[in-house]
């Protein structure tokens, strides 16, 4: 990228305040990519942010949907947009016009650290799109990728019409949180290219135990061992012809290798699968990614960019970032108290052995070997771990305690909200059950030629709480738009195993 | 400015109105919309259009927050599904997507779901206004009105024909020849003009629900014709025993008791049609609501005679609605259809709940008068 480009749009005086925040943030170690601010004004920001950050993405009416519903907001006084940067490189993050420069800075200090977090963290590694042959640098070119997006669908609908597209993208985006996490970090599958005609398979011996003596025959092998032993073989050879031959989760990626598309179908289908992946990472890491942008704004402003007379306003600002409320867990809040927690923790050595066979309260509170490792530690946490393992492996009692943390559920009898629980174990549980899966629930394809009729079979893993039926039903359908043939999820309602299935033409649903 | 993003409001935008379209009714009999008018503009909640996909069961997933509070204690507030879903911070809780449309747009809508013809103005054009339209140019004007392209292009035109224009240096210099102005023709335009008149009893026998029910209506009666007529004038009246003239907020708010006259608010429309608007000039919509229970046979046989030889004649179309009360006896509209059975200049209809606001909408309108 040219230097140049790098600093259009933006007034000096902000641009000398990006220099000088620029340094400090490179002199506390954070890695960063070239990071590009343009000013805009406010309702260039909400069709920006409407967008998802994105200059320019497919047409598609919920865009516009979102458009509105922040521009209300925004003249309503409801809500106001702070900070928006996007995962790319050079990344490009947008202030808005009008803002105090004390919030301007806030939001540099913010969004660099974010995109420390987009280069190092393992999650985003999966954007990466390559190496620059020339340079060696991570190529993250989204914006052109989006813009691609944007150019491939309005092509098609050009030539089908929009309507058709959009109600087939409206189908898609149905499907959208139907990906498996774990898929970038899979080896990659070696795709069976060759169709030579296999070799029908030798018929296969039974196998029996060996018998010296016939006449011991009918009891070494009784006719039920034998019958056994059959079943055991049919469903073997069963399962190697069951396709796909394991539970496959990414869903979209299976339909768009199997299902019975036309040209325009595929490529509409293969944009919603790439966005879809793309975007994962950052529900994967809301609370590490929002606590670290937090946590360095945070040093940031207080140690190096606010003068005397910004540091009232700052707070301010700051304070009503990290506010809390009943009922709704604020991400920047858990984040950056559990970043501080981790830096105190190995600042002061409280891990290790040592420190977790230690009972004595007394001990503990006092305990500070002077290890100094707190810095250290949590750049590797920042790299190493999602909101999952970060919460899983860093969230401790004390923690727990001292950050008023509940867990709280519906309460059927007494028709409300309540809070359920205070114990460590319960709000930890509680807490990665609603991060699994980025809070989707799991749903693999188990068959796609469910009942020999070509039907396709999913199986939702019920890990105790119940689809969203209406909605399911919904989901069914646009399943079978895009496998064109009936569809069947099975699922778990009120303790009863259940089959939603859409036939084309109608809902059903039955007990299993 | 227009964005890019202009395209993909405006295709949401029509989704909303399809959907307006197929809740149309709902909206209608629920009046939630009247109390949403701006000057010219109705807001209407919608639900939030949300694509389906496989989540979990509203009430079926708790979650983790920080706070205050005992084991037990209710939640101020519902909580969103889930924790750390969602994006940043620019997320505002749970408000209702409101959208705007205009009451023109709202009229178009009613039309379109109710296959609502339009009126034929029926000749009562006589009043006509004048209007200044520019049509052309030429070559004298006051310096407002100079016609910029046009004089520019004279002048080119000249210096090239004069071989003045020199292109590396191209100053234009008009002249005075070369000045064109705009220049306009006063045309006669026939304004439709229409008048709604509103009657309501407001005898003891008509209560808060009925009147509710009239407002509805009227509100959609309004919108509707509003968008047929440019300059639309309403007029009110109520009557018990006696008639008078009220404005708009009254109409809808007084409750007297005692009896019912018809004919005395027949005859006070009668007065005002012949007053100030002349049944040749004008489009008169008369539109009577009642509960059906009138004091005498006699004071219905007058009413008889005044629509017959006054209202009638004037009207585009005189409409009777009757809504369902437990006092009145619901006879006056039995009486009508008796008198007036052939006559296709009087509409009338019966409202039993606001479920049949819609029909008694299509039954009043639909002819298309």
């Amino acid at each position: 990228m040219a230097q140049f480009a790098l600093n259009t749009a933006l007034p000096n005086y902000l641009r000398d305040e990006q220099k000088r925040i620029e340094e400090f943030v490179r002199g506390v170690g954070l890695d960063i990519f070239p990071t590009v601010f343009e000013v805009l004004s406010y309702d260039q920001m909400n069709e920006v942010a409407a967008y998802g950050g994105f200059p320019t993405r497919y047409p598609h009416w919920r865009w516009g949907m979102e458009y509105e519903r922040l521009s209300k907001s925004h003249e309503y006084g409801l809500s106001k947009i702070y900070e928006l940067v996007i995962n790319n490189n050079p990344s490009i993050a947008y202030l808005l016009e009008g803002n105090s420069l004390v919030d301007q800075k806030l939001v540099m200090a913010h969004v660099y650290a974010h995109v420390d977090f987009f280069k190092n963290n393992f999650c985003f590694k999966m954007t990466s799109q390559g190496r620059d042959q020339r340079t060696g640098d991570d190529v993250r070119k989204w914006i052109d990728t989006m813009a691609n997006h944007g150019a491939t669908i309005r092509k098609w609908a050009n030539r089908i019409g929009l309507e058709t597209i959009e109600q087939f993208i409206d189908a898609c985006l149905s499907l959208e949180n139907l990906i498996d996490p774990q898929k970038p970090f899979l080896p990659k599958e070696s795709s069976p290219s060759t169709f030579e005609e296999e070799e029908p398979p030798e018929p296969q011996e039974v196998p029996l135990l060996r018998v010296d003596r016939e006449y011991m025959e009918s009891f070494i092998n009784p006719e039920e061992f034998v019958d056994s032993q059959k079943k055991k073989l049919a469903e073997e050879a069963e399962q190697a012809q069951r396709f796909p031959t394991e539970p496959q989760r990414d869903v979209l990626g299976f339909l768009l290798d199997n299902a019975p598309l036309q040209r325009w179908e595929r490529e509409c289908l293969a944009v919603i699968r790439t966005e879809a992946y793309y975007f994962l990472p950052q529900m994967q890491t809301k609370i590490m990614n929002e606590g670290w942008a937090s946590y360095w704004h945070s040093r940031l402003m207080t140690e190096k960019i606010c003068d005397a007379s910004e540091i009232v306003d700052y707070a301010d600002r700051c304070a009503s970032v990290l506010a809390t409320s009943p009922g709704q867990l604020n991400p920047y809040k858990l984040g950056i108290e559990l970043f501080r927690h981790i830096e105190d923790r190995w600042n002061r050595g409280q891990f290790g052995k040592e420190w977790d066979d230690c009972e004595d309260w007394e001990l503990r509170r006092h305990w500070d070997r002077r290890t100094g490792l707190g810095r250290e530690k949590i750049f590797e946490v920042r790299a190493l771990y999602n909101d999952v393992t970060f919460i899983d492996e860093y969230l401790t009692e004390d923690f727990v305690f001292d950050q008023k943390m509940y867990s709280f559920g519906y309460n059927q009898r007494n028709d409300r909200w309540e809070i359920e629980s205070r114990t460590f174990q319960e709000v930890k549980n509680q807490l990665l059950t609603s991060l699994t899966n980025a809070g989707s629930p799991i749903i693999s394809v188990v068959d796609a030629n469910h009942g020999n009729r070509s039907e396709l079979l999913l199986q939702h893993t019920h890990q105790g709480a119940d689809l969203r039926l209406d909605w399911a039903r919904e989901v069914v359908k646009a399943l079978s738009r895009v496998w064109t043939r009936p569809v069947e999820i099975h699922t778990i309602v009120d303790e009863k195993p259940t089959a939603l299935r859409f036939d084309g033409e109608d809902h059903s649903q039955r007990s299993l | 400015m227009s964005l890019r993003i202009d395209q993909d409001h405006s295709r949401f935008r029509n989704i909303v109105r399809g959907r307006i379209r197929q809740n149309l009714r709902k909206y209608i009999s629920k009046g939630e919309l009247l109390g949403r008018q701006g000057k010219d503009i109705v807001s209407i909640p919608i639900p939030h259009i949300d694509i389906p996909k496989l989540r979990f069961g509203d009430k079926q997933q708790g979650g983790v927050a920080q706070g205050d509070g005992d084991p037990g204690d209710p939640l101020s507030g519902s909580p969103q599904d889930g924790a750390g879903q969602g994006k940043a911070g620019d997320q505002a809780g749970d408000h209702p997507l409101e959208v705007e449309l205009t009451l023109d747009e709202l009229a178009d809508i009613l039309g379109e779901e109710l296959a609502l013809p339009n009126i034929e103005n029926k000749g009562k054009s006589a009043i006509l206004d004048k209007k200044d339209r520019y049509v052309g140019v030429r070559n004298v004007g006051p310096n407002s009105l100079r016609h910029f392209r046009r004089t520019f292009r004279s002048a080119l035109r000249r210096q090239i024909a004069l071989g003045t224009y020199d292109p590396k240096r191209p100053v234009i210099i008009p002249t005075r020849d070369d000045m064109r102005y705009k220049s306009w023709k006063t045309e006669e335009e026939p304004v439709a003009n229409a008048v709604i008149i509103y009657m309501m009893d407001v005898s003891g026998s008509m209560g808060d629900e009925q009147k509710e029910i009239v407002r509805i209506e009227s509100f959609w009666i309004d919108t509707w014709l509003r968008k047929q007529y440019k300059g639309i004038e309403t007029r009110f009246i109520i009557h018990d025993a006696a008639a008078r003239e009220v404005d708009r907020d009254t109409f809808f708010r007084t409750r007297e008791s005692g009896g019912t006259m018809i004919s005395s608010a027949y005859r006070l429309t009668a007065e005002i049609i012949e007053r100030d608007y002349p049944a040749s000039q004008w489009n008169i919509y008369p539109f009577h609501f009642s509960d059906g229970d009138n004091w005498s046979v006699d004071d219905t046989l007058l009413c008889d005679d005044i629509l017959k030889k006054l209202l009638l004649p004037a009207s585009n179309v005189f409409c009777y609605g009757q809504v369902d009360s437990p006092y009145g006896s619901g006879q006056f509209i039995k009486d009508l259809k008796e008198h007036f059975s052939d006559h296709e200049r009087l509409i009338t209809s019966e409202i039993n709940d606001r479920e049949a606001i819609v029909e008694s909408i299509r039954e009043f309108l639909g002819e298309g008068r």
